[in-house]
């Protein structure tokens, strides 16, 4: 289990000091917990803050019991916390089989390696020795940086926005692909989401705005008010259909 | 030749044992072994160090190795080399410089390659440079390249410097003919207070004629690096010249593309890029499990591959 305990970041601009995030308590359970709210809220700052990306200003993380507040992004990485960044990073000269192998920890095979791809919908075989630059289209990085978090199947694995930048099908597939992935790895996925069918398969339900935990619960509890009322502190929800 | 040479034809030249085919291994300024075929001579010049590779019209599938190697201290070595590629002929040629020094003195090499592609000809021409040894004399080498290719000929040049050269001056100068291509492909890293400058001028002199210059350095340490890249369109044309460099620690990069239309119908491009490591690079393989300085070399052997 991830617990964040009395967690606070704020960050230099402009106009002086911004608190983005204001004393966040959270446990976070294994199955599906999903974050959601409006843009600018905190969540993916939360999601750094989760991966040691970034360091929070005060409060603490533990990780089944341990704080791991103090460790860097390579010791929770090896505790077990993966992330899917919202924009994927591009690299010349590494290939996709490259980065799943590195991702795996190990040298992998090109069946096994295609078998991460076609997981997120890609044609394995077309993609294996490209290299991650620019030649690939937004949408085959998203799904690409999905299938090197599917590759190292830890107990703690972040999605940052996931169904960005992903066309229908693939976003069917995608489902799809956290259903399995939980099933196998029976740990704690935590997904960062606008998306109505993603919240549909939410365990747990969290709502930040303006820094701060609105809501927090299960879907059945959280869901109908979310998508009918704006009196949890965030906008109602965009439909699906709307924004596909 | 012992372990040490051995090793150093491997890394240069991936040989292991004889290889197939013509070669001609030069050890410490000397012929160390020959083997020719029917459709490749291999001669020793008369006149000045080097040999002439001669590759019989059509000559089809055939690799040649031309490695050399030093591994006496104090030595300096100057070669000349011609390749006359017959007409038609498809071959890939294998040269490549290693240095294992271990004493105090400049151990040098200064290769100088002549190629003569013929019409419809195709070559591809691998030359890996490395330099090792634990002594502090200097390990430099210094490779002209002059290139012909003649009406419809294609010639590709993956070229790599490995590491370990203290000092490099790289010229290449090529002149294309009617319909004729050329492609190199440049791969070099620096380290430690080493410098290398590269220097092509292509001469796109022929109808359709057409060339593309990248080239992909890592700087690091206190190592210098210089990129000239001229691309001259005399005639119907299409050039490309791009420099991407990657600099890290206390190193300096400078990249000096030039291209020069003489006809209305040359069409040129040139980039030229050069940068630290992106911070979100090391982020994304650091949430994948790998240090910092992990992430760094797996980054940089990624960039040159």
């Amino acid at each position: 289990m991830l617990s964040l305990r009395n967690l606070s970041f704020s960050a230099e601009n402009e106009s002086g000091e911004k608190e983005i995030l204001k004393n966040i308590n959270l446990d976070i359970e294994d199955g599906f917990s999903v974050i959601t709210g409006p843009n600018g809220g905190g969540k993916s700052t939360l999601a750094k803050i989760i991966t040691g990306i970034i360091k929070p200003s005060s409060g603490s993380i533990l990780l089944d019991g341990e704080d791991i507040t103090g460790l860097s992004i390579t010791e929770r990485a090896k505790k077990g916390i993966s992330l899917a960044f919202q924009q994927p990073v591009r690299f010349k000269g590494i290939t996709v089989h490259d980065l799943i192998s590195l991702a795996a920890g190990k040298s992998i095979s090109v069946t096994e390696a295609c078998d991460y791809l076609s997981e997120v919908g890609l044609c394995a075989r077309d993609y294996i020795n490209r290299e991650v630059n620019a030649s690939l289209s937004g949408g085959e990085l998203k799904r690409i940086e999905i299938a090197t978090v599917l590759a190292r199947s830890t107990k703690v694995s972040v999605f940052d926005e996931p169904e960005a930048g992903i066309d229908l099908w693939s976003f069917n597939n995608l489902i799809k692909v956290f259903e399995k992935m939980h099933g196998k790895s029976g740990g704690s996925i935590i997904i960062i989401s606008h998306q109505e069918r993603i919240l549909n398969i939410a365990d747990k339900i969290i709502v930040i705005s303006d820094g701060s935990i609105k809501a927090t619960g299960k879907k059945q509890d959280i869901l109908p008010e979310l998508l009918g009322k704006t009196d949890i502190g965030c906008e109602k929800l965009t439909c699906e259909a709307e924004n596909q | 030749m012992n372990n040490t040479e051995l090793e150093l034809l491997k890394i240069i030249a991936d040989m292991d044992g004889k290889p197939e085919g013509a070669f001609n291994i030069r050890a410490n300024g000397g012929l160390a072994d020959r083997q020719v075929t029917e459709n490749i001579d291999i001669k020793t010049k008369t006149d000045k160090p080097g040999i002439d590779i001669i590759i019989k019209p059509g000559t089809k599938n055939e690799k040649v190795h031309i490695p050399v190697i030093i591994s006496e201290t104090g030595l300096s070595d100057t070669v000349y080399n011609d390749f006359f590629v017959g007409d038609g002929a498809d071959v890939e040629i294998v040269a490549g410089c290693g240095i294992h020094n271990c004493g105090s003195e400049e151990s040098r090499h200064d290769g100088i390659h002549s190629f003569y592609v013929g019409k419809n000809a195709r070559v591809r021409y691998i030359e890996k440079h490395f330099g090792e040894g634990d002594g502090n004399g200097e390990r430099n080498m210094n490779p002209t390249t002059i290139v012909n290719i003649a009406e419809g000929g294609y010639m590709e040049m993956e070229t790599t410097q490995i590491r370990g050269i203290d000092s490099t001056n790289r010229v290449t100068l090529a002149k294309l003919d009617k319909s004729a291509t050329l492609i190199i492909k440049e791969k070099l890293m620096t380290h430690g207070c080493q410098h290398a400058q590269t220097d092509f001028t292509v001469d796109l002199d022929g109808e359709n004629s057409s060339a593309n210059v990248i080239s992909r350095s890592v700087a690091k340490d206190n190592s210098s690096q210089t990129f000239l890249s001229k691309i001259n369109g005399n005639n119907i044309c299409s050039g490309h010249t791009e420099c991407d460099a990657i600099i890290m620690d206390n190193a300096h990069v400078s990249a000096i593309p030039e291209i020069t239309a003489n006809h209305i119908d040359a069409s040129l491009i040139h980039e030229a890029a050069i940068g630290k490591i992106a911070g979100e690079q090391l982020i994304k393989l650091m949430t994948l499990g790998l240090s910092e300085s992990e992430a760094e070399e797996q980054i940089v052997n990624g960039f040159l591959k």
